[in-house]
């Protein structure tokens, strides 16, 4: 399952494009940043309301696949110039992360 | 190859800036060849470090030497110390104050989390002088 499989399955909307092949192996829920970079797996897709450029450095250490923003969650100005300059894949959706997680968890 | 050190300087509160010097430092290190677990581990670890230079500690300096056997990191600050590491180290203890915790940071899983993803850990810290951690990650 790659990151385009996933745009097409759970809906959401692109943000930031990044590497649409990358390959999806796991999802995490989470908002703490220190809890993702101690818990999510690299190649997980990461569902979270947190929108900033912060965030955005953490997918790229922690090596997540994408960024999946729950429930519209706000994208920063300078958090989107940083997923634009680091390729970090950034996504949307109406949805909460509990739902979307329920979906991703039935297509992986 | 011999060893490449990299110096950075960090200034406090400012989390825009915050994650350079690990992102690039991420990016040296996949040049070079090193394993996808070990760059993982390394840059955690430092952006942690990093963090804490800006949140607690107004600043520093990153100083950093690649060899092909360690990457090896070193933080400096001239901050307000930590009074008690053995409780600074423990899930969950932070004095970050709200408005960095909305940010998502302030958890208490920094110092946690570097000890997980390195291989040494060393903190020398001095209340009222600052804190220096040297941190190593052994390339398996
Ligand atoms: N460089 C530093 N200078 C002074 N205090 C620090 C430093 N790094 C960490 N600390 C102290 O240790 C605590 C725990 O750090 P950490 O585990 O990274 O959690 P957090 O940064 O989320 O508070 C901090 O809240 C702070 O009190
Ligand atoms: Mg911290």
């Amino acid at each position: 399952m790659t990151v385009k499989d996933i745009i097409e399955k759970l809906e959401l909307s692109v943000l930031v494009e990044g590497d649409l092949s990358r390959e999806v192996t796991g999802g995490y829920c989470g908002d703490l940043l220190s809890w993702v970079m101690g818990r999510a797996q690299s190649g997980d897709c990461w569902l979270t309301v947190m929108g900033n450029v912060n965030a955005v450095a953490v997918c790229v250490l922690a090596d997540c696949a994408c960024i999946v923003l729950a429930e519209n969650a706000a994208l920063d100005e300078d958090a989107r110039r940083r997923a634009e300059m680091q390729e970090v894949t950034v996504l949307r959706s109406g949805e909460n992360a509990y739902r979307l997680a329920v979906k991703l968890g039935e297509i992986l | 190859m011999s060893s490449i050190n990299l110096h950075f300087d960090v200034p406090g509160d400012d989390f825009t800036r915050a994650g350079e010097a690990s992102g690039s430092v991420k990016k040296t290190l996949k040049d070079l060849g090193f394993g996808h677990d070990v760059v993982r581990k390394a840059v955690i670890a430092l952006y942690e470090a990093e963090i804490n230079l800006v949140i607690h500690a107004g600043g520093g300096q990153i100083d950093i030497e690649i060899s092909p056997e360690c990457i090896s990191m070193v933080l400096t600050d001239h901050g307000p110390g930590i009074p008690d590491v053995a409780l600074a180290m423990q899930e969950g203890y932070s004095t970050a104050p709200d408005n960095i915790r909305s940010l998502g940071f302030g958890a208490g899983m920094g110092l946690p989390n570097i000890k997980k993803y390195t291989d040494e850990m060393k903190i020398d810290t001095k209340v009222g002088e600052g804190t220096t951690m040297y941190l190593k990650v052994f390339n398996t």
